[in-house]
C-alpha cells in the first residue's frame, strides 16, 4: 500500500495551529499523524521555539513519575516473615544470649565437683520460650489481623515453632558440646511438642508458662539445691523423653483443627 | 482475575446468616446474645451505643471469635464447628478497630505478607497489592515504612490488607476513626464500590457515615437488634420530639430510646 504523506508546507502550517486550512485536510493530516512516526517526527521538527520548550518541560515534569522505582533496598524481615515475626526476634536473641551466659558459667564459675551442667538444666525449655512468644497476644501487635487469616493456626504456629528450633538446636549444639547430643536434643523437642499440645489446650503462651514452671520446681531446683545432676537428664531417661516427644506430636496432629481458633493464641 | 470459583452459582441465600447467635467476650460477659441477622450483597451499617457489642460481633464474623451458642454460616460454611474454615477464611476481609503492624515494614511489604497469610497465589500477589494500595490512594507511600506514617495513613493501610484478596465478605470495624473529612468521603465512595460486589459489613458510631455510604442499617443494642432496613426506613422513625440533628439521627434515638432512659 503506497501512503501519500502530508507535504511539508501542510504540516508545518498545522503545526503553527493555522485557521485557514480546510477542515477535510486538517482530519486527513491528524489521522495520518496517528499511523505515521514519520510524519510525527517531522511534525516536532517544524514546532516552534516556545511549544518545544513547553512540551521539554512537560516532559522533564513526568519522566521521573513513567521510569519505573528502583526496588526497595531488601529487608531481612520481610522474607523471614512467613518464617518468624519482629516481635520473636529479640525472644530468639534472648534464648542465645541465655545460652552462651549458661555455657560461661559451665566453663569457668562451676566448682570442679559439681556435676550439674547448667546448659543441660535450661535446654528443654529455651525453645519454649521462643514458641510462648511466636502467637503471644500481648507481644504481637498483628495478633488479632494474623488470627483471622486462613493461614493462621497449626500452620503457622509449626512454622513459627520451626524456626525457633532453627535457632536454639545450632546454638545447643555449639553450647552441649562436650555431652551427648541426645541428652539435651530429646528432652528439648519433648518439650517443644509438648507446648504445641498443651497449647492447643489452654494457649500456647499459657502452656510454656506452666512447664517452665514445672521444669523449674520439680528439677532445676532440686538439682541446683543438692549439687546433683537431675534423675530426668540421664541415660536412662532418654527413653522416656522420645516417649513423650511422640505423645507431644500425636497430640498435635489429632487436635491440629483446635488450632485455627483464638484459644490457641491466648 | 475471573476463575471458576468466581462465576459458580452460589450454594447460599445469605453471605451471612446467624440465628440465635450467642458469643461470649471474655469468659462471662455475653456480649452478642441471640441474634437472627440475614445480610446479602450490600453496604452494612453497623450502629449502636458503645459496648452493643458491635466489636464482639464483627470479631464472630471474622471466625476469630468462636460461637458460644446459636449458629453462624459464613457464605454457606458453619463456623465454629470442626470443619476446616481455610477455605472461608480465604474470602474474607477484616480490618479491628485497634490493629498493630510491624513498624519496619513498608506499606507494601505489610499488604504482602497479609496476601501471603490469606493464602493468595503467589504469582498474583504483587499486582493485587498494588491495585489495593492504589484503591485506598496510598500508591506513593507504598514503599515507605509503616512507622513513617500518619493516623489516617495507617488506617488506609488496613483498609487495603482488608481489600487485598477481593474478599466477598469484608469487615470493617470502625475504619473512619482517624480519617479526615476528604478521607472519609473518598472511603465511603470506596465503600459502595465494593458493595456492588461483596457483602460489606461497617461498625460505626457516625451515624453520617451510614446515611452515606450503607444501603442497610442494622441497629445493635445490649447484643440484641433492634432494627433492620434502610437508611430511609431509620429515617422514618423518628419525629421531631426525638434528640438528634438529622433525620437519621432522630430515628436512631427513637428506635434506642424504647424501653430505657436517655442514657
Amino acid at each position: 500500500m503506497t501512503v501519500e504523506h502530508p507535504s511539508e508546507r501542510l504540516v508545518s502550517r498545522y503545526a503553527r495551529g493555522e485557521v485557514d486550512i480546510p477542515a477535510d485536510e486538517v482530519w486527513a493530516v491528524e489521522s495520518h499523524l496517528e499511523s505515521c512516526a514519520v510524519c510525527r517526527a517531522r511534525l516536532a521538527d517544524v514546532v516552534e521555539g516556545s511549544t518545544a520548550a513547553l512540551v521539554q518541560a512537560v516532559w522533564t515534569d513526568l519522566e521521573p513519575q513513567l521510569t519505573p522505582k528502583a526496588r526497595p533496598r531488601w529487608n531481612p524481615l520481610r522474607g523471614l516473615a512467613g518464617w518468624t515475626t519482629p516481635a520473636m526476634v529479640p525472644w530468639l536473641v534472648m534464648t542465645t544470649a541465655v545460652t552462651l551466659v549458661a555455657l560461661l558459667f559451665d566453663r569457668f564459675a562451676r566448682s570442679p565437683d559439681n556435676e550439674v551442667s547448667v546448659v543441660l538444666l535450661l535446654a528443654p525449655v529455651l525453645p519454649v520460650l521462643g514458641v510462648a512468644v511466636s502467637w503471644a497476644k500481648a507481644l504481637d501487635p498483628m495478633h488479632e489481623i494474623v488470627a483471622s487469616t486462613p493461614r493462621a493456626g497449626l500452620y503457622l504456629l509449626l512454622r513459627r515453632t520451626v524456626s525457633v528450633l532453627l535457632v536454639v538446636i545450632p546454638t545447643l549444639l555449639f553450647a552441649g558440646s562436650g555431652t551427648s547430643t541426645a541428652l539435651w536434643l530429646l528432652p528439648c523437642l519433648a518439650f517443644t511438642t509438648g507446648t504445641l499440645a498443651l497449647g492447643g489446650l489452654v494457649g500456647v503462651t499459657r502452656a510454656a508458662a506452666g512447664l517452665i514452671a514445672v521444669w523449674a520446681a520439680v528439677i532445676i531446683a532440686p538439682s541446683v539445691a543438692m549439687a546433683q545432676p537431675s534423675f530426668a537428664l540421664h541415660h536412662n531417661g532418654l527413653p522416656v523423653w522420645g516417649a513423650l516427644f511422640v505423645l507431644g506430636a500425636l497430640v498435635v496432629a489429632v487436635r491440629r483443627g483446635a488450632y485455627a481458633d483464638l484459644g490457641a493464641h491466648r | 482475575m475471573t476463575n471458576a470459583v468466581d462465576t459458580a452459582p452460589t450454594t447460599y441465600a445469605w453471605e451471612i446468616k446467624a440465628s440465635g447467635l450467642v458469643v461470649r467476650a471474655g469468659a462471662r460477659k455475653v456480649a452478642v446474645d441471640g441474634l437472627d441477622l440475614s445480610l446479602g450483597t450490600g453496604v452494612h451499617g453497623l450502629l449502636g451505643p458503645n459496648g452493643a457489642g458491635k466489636t464482639t460481633l464483627i470479631r464472630a464474623l471474622a471466625t476469630v471469635l468462636r460461637p458460644a451458642g446459636g449458629a453462624l454460616d459464613l457464605l454457606g460454611t458453619a463456623v465454629g464447628g470442626r470443619a476446616d474454615q481455610r477455605e472461608l477464611r480465604r474470602r474474607i476481609g477484616y480490618l479491628p478497630q485497634e490493629f498493630g503492624y510491624y513498624k519496619r515494614f513498608t506499606v507494601r511489604e505489610f499488604v504482602e505478607y497479609m496476601a501471603w497469610l490469606k493464602e493468595m497465589p503467589k504469582r498474583d500477589i504483587p499486582a493485587a497489592v498494588q491495585r489495593a494500595v492504589e484503591r485506598v490512594g496510598l500508591a506513593d507511600r507504598a514503599d515507605d515504612r509503616m512507622k513513617t506514617l500518619s493516623g489516617g495513613m495507617v488506617r488506609r493501610a488496613g483498609i487495603a490488607q482488608a481489600i487485598v484478596n477481593d474478599p466477598t465478605i469484608l469487615l470493617f470495624d470502625e475504619p473512619t476513626a482517624g480519617l479526615d473529612p476528604a478521607q472519609r468521603l473518598s472511603f465511603r465512595e470506596l465503600l459502595q464500590e465494593l458493595g456492588t460486589e461483596s457483602c460489606v459489613v461497617v461498625s460505626t458510631h457516625l451515624v453520617e457515615d451510614v446515611a452515606a455510604a450503607c444501603t442497610d442499617v442494622v441497629l445493635f443494642a445490649d447484643g440484641k437488634l433492634v432494627f433492620q432496613g434502610t437508611p430511609a426506613q431509620l429515617a422514618a422513625a423518628g419525629t421531631s420530639e426525638h434528640v438528634g440533628d438529622s433525620p437519621i439521627e432522630r430515628g436512631y434515638t427513637a428506635l434506642l430510646n424504647q424501653g430505657r432512659g436517655s442514657w
